[in-house]
């Protein structure tokens, strides 16, 4: 007697990733405190902050809110990443998610394509909407040229990437959403002010600005400046220039420590939770 | 043909033995319930057997595979229905049974197993929306959209109104004739009655005993009690023979007032059996 019935193929990896990443989508834009806390909160924050400052900056026309859209596009993708990974897989994990797909036939690799297209759509909705804000709000223009244009897509790339690793990290060592919030949170918010994106860089203390330097959001919101103003404005960077090779050298770098500190505390709370 | 297969299985939480030495056989179509007070080690065991916990020590066979060593063409011939469940909140009932079923290389039609676990009226509604037991229903349907060769559910009627109830029940025992195996554990015990061809009481982490609802404990060859009213007052008498007595003591036909013949109710096996084991 035959009992196994014959069931044909599994579905592909990436099928099942795609169709995570859809469910990872309406989940998001459904939820109401990730939409209000994650989404929706930079944009917020840019209208406030570029109503109350509206100067311009000396010799290059270019005003407060301008600079400001552009290293909240920043603080946007980094919540969008960072944030939503952070909260969202260890919602995952105290609400049963990951424990009902490690019950399925759906491969950890089809969860992360799906968390990715979850981070990649979210971020480059964020973007757009940010971008759109300034546009409409604060005289923000698109990148000026090619150059630009290539500096805001890597910058994109590298920011999400490092934050998303980091989110994944940090969504360990949360017992449960609430907690979750707090300690990506907390971090977050502290590094937009010593990072030049609440508060510009160069009326900052100098160990503000070394503690900021060390961490991805400042550089991200640096690159992106460098993406969406004019290089008139370089000068007010405390470098005086974009440094831009260092923003990849540092973004890069975050994404390889992101990498490692990823795998090893998955592996360590997969062992735990058994 | 065995599905499951179990030798001294034994897990332990730090210093907690929460499953203390278990052996099980658990045939191919065959409907087996676990009984078993609370913290007996009920969902520790059926979690070893599922691969979602580790075990410490003892040999653990499921369709022929250890499982925690499962593989991707194992897990689609499986289906689970844990004990407690809060993901999909902001999905709907019909989104999450076929997504769930896209998970599977051949899998049932959503819409006929939302039908079966009675949800079709619900099926647009946002899972944070739905009752407890409506949960639950959800739950046993995400357990069979795959058409498992297996299927474990821990405490699944939990929350069910007796209609739901009758209406899993007759969902078990449609998969049941078409050749599913089932493992379940429940409190209930006319549920284990219904259902199971065989039933396992377990409690502190050990079978007290195993058997045929019918069976268990010994439970067809208890003896009777025989209880009437005569001048006295009311009677009651313990017999292995309670035909004889009660031909003895009606006279050859005499109508006796108040008669009872009883044996004890599975409830009343069961919980003998349990408070011995404590
Ligand atoms: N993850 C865990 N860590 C530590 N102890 C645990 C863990 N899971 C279960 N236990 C303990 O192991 C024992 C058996 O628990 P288990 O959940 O298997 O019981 P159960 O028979 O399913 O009970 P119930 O009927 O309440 O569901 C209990 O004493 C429980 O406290
Ligand atoms: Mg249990």
């Amino acid at each position: 007697m035959t009992t196994t019935l014959d069931r044909g193929a599994l579905p592909g990896v990436l099928t099942v990733g795609l169709a995570r990443g859809a469910v990872e989508l309406k989940q998001f834009f459904r939820h109401k405190d990730q939409v209000i806390f994650t989404f929706s909160f930079p944009a917020l924050i840019l209208i406030l902050l570029g109503s109350v400052f509206s100067d311009t900056y000396e010799g290059t026309g270019v005003s407060s809110g301008q600079v400001f859209s552009a290293s909240m596009a920043g603080a946007g993708i980094i919540a969008t990443s960072f944030l939503n990974l952070g909260i969202g897989v260890a919602e995952d994990r105290s609400d049963g998610t990951l424990k009902r797909l490690r019950g399925a036939p759906v491969p950890m690799s089809a969860y992360f394509i799906g968390k990715i297209v979850l981070v990649v759509v979210a971020s480059l909705a964020e973007l757009v909407l940010l971008l759109a804000v300034g546009m409409a709000l604060f005289d923000t223009t698109l990148p000026a040229d090619a150059g630009r244009w290539f500096t805001l897509v890597w910058v994109f790339l590298l920011g999400t990437i490092a934050c998303s690793l980091l989110g994944l990290t940090i969504s360990s060592f949360a017992k449960n959403a609430q907690s979750a919030g707090a300690i990506t949170n907390l971090p977050y918010i502290g590094l937009l002010f010593v990072s030049g994106v609440y508060i510009p860089l160069v009326v900052l203390p100098g160990w503000m600005l070394d503690i900021g330097a060390l961490f991805p959001v400042k550089w991200v919101a640096q690159g992106f400046r460098a993406a969406l103003l004019p290089d008139s404005m370089a000068a007010q960077e405390p470098a005086g220039t974009w440094e831009l090779g260092t923003t990849a050298l540092v973004l890069g770098g975050w994404c390889v420590v992101g990498l490692v500190l990823c795998l090893v505390t998955f592996r360590l709370t997969a062992r735990k939770e058994r | 043909m065995t599905a499951i297969q179990v030798q001294g299985l034994r897990k332990s939480y730090n210093t907690l033995v929460a499953v203390d030495g278990i052996d099980l056989d658990i045939h191919r179509g065959q409907v087996f319930a676990i009984l078993g007070p609370n913290g007996a080690g009920k969902t520790t065991t059926v979690e070893i057997l599922e691969g979602h916990r580790t075990r410490t020590s003892g040999s653990v066979s499921v369709l022929g595979t250890d499982p925690a060593r499962a593989t991707r063409a194992w897990r689609a011939r499986i289906g689970i229905v844990l004990q407690t469940a809060n993901d999909a909140a902001e999905l709907t009932v019909a989104e999450t049974v076929r997504h769930f079923a896209t998970y599977f290389p051949a899998p049932a039609d959503p819409r006929a197993v939302i039908e079966q676990v009675g949800l079709t009226e619900k099926a647009g509604a946002r899972i944070k929306q739905l009752s407890g037991g409506q949960r639950r229903r959800l739950d046993v349907a995400l357990g069979i959209v795959g058409r498992p060769e297996l299927l474990f559910l821990d405490e699944p009627t939990t929350g069910f109104d007796p209609e739901a109830r009758r209406h899993f029940w007759d969902l078990i025992r449609t998969l049941a004739a078409d050749g599913t195996t089932i493992v379940l554990t429940t409190h209930y015990l006319d549920e284990a009655e219904a259902l199971a061809d065989e039933v396992a009481v377990i409690a502190g982490g050990r079978i007290v005993a195993r058997g045929t609802p019918a069976t268990l404990g010994g439970r067809s060859t208890a003896k009777a009690t025989v209880s009437w009213i005569d001048h006295d007052g009311p009677r009651s008498v313990l017999t292995d023979t309670p035909t004889a007595l009660v031909n003895q003591l009606s006279g050859g036909g005499r109508e006796l007032p108040e008669l009872t013949v009883t044996r004890p109710s599975l409830e009343d096996t069961y919980l003998s059996l349990i408070g011995g084991a404590r």
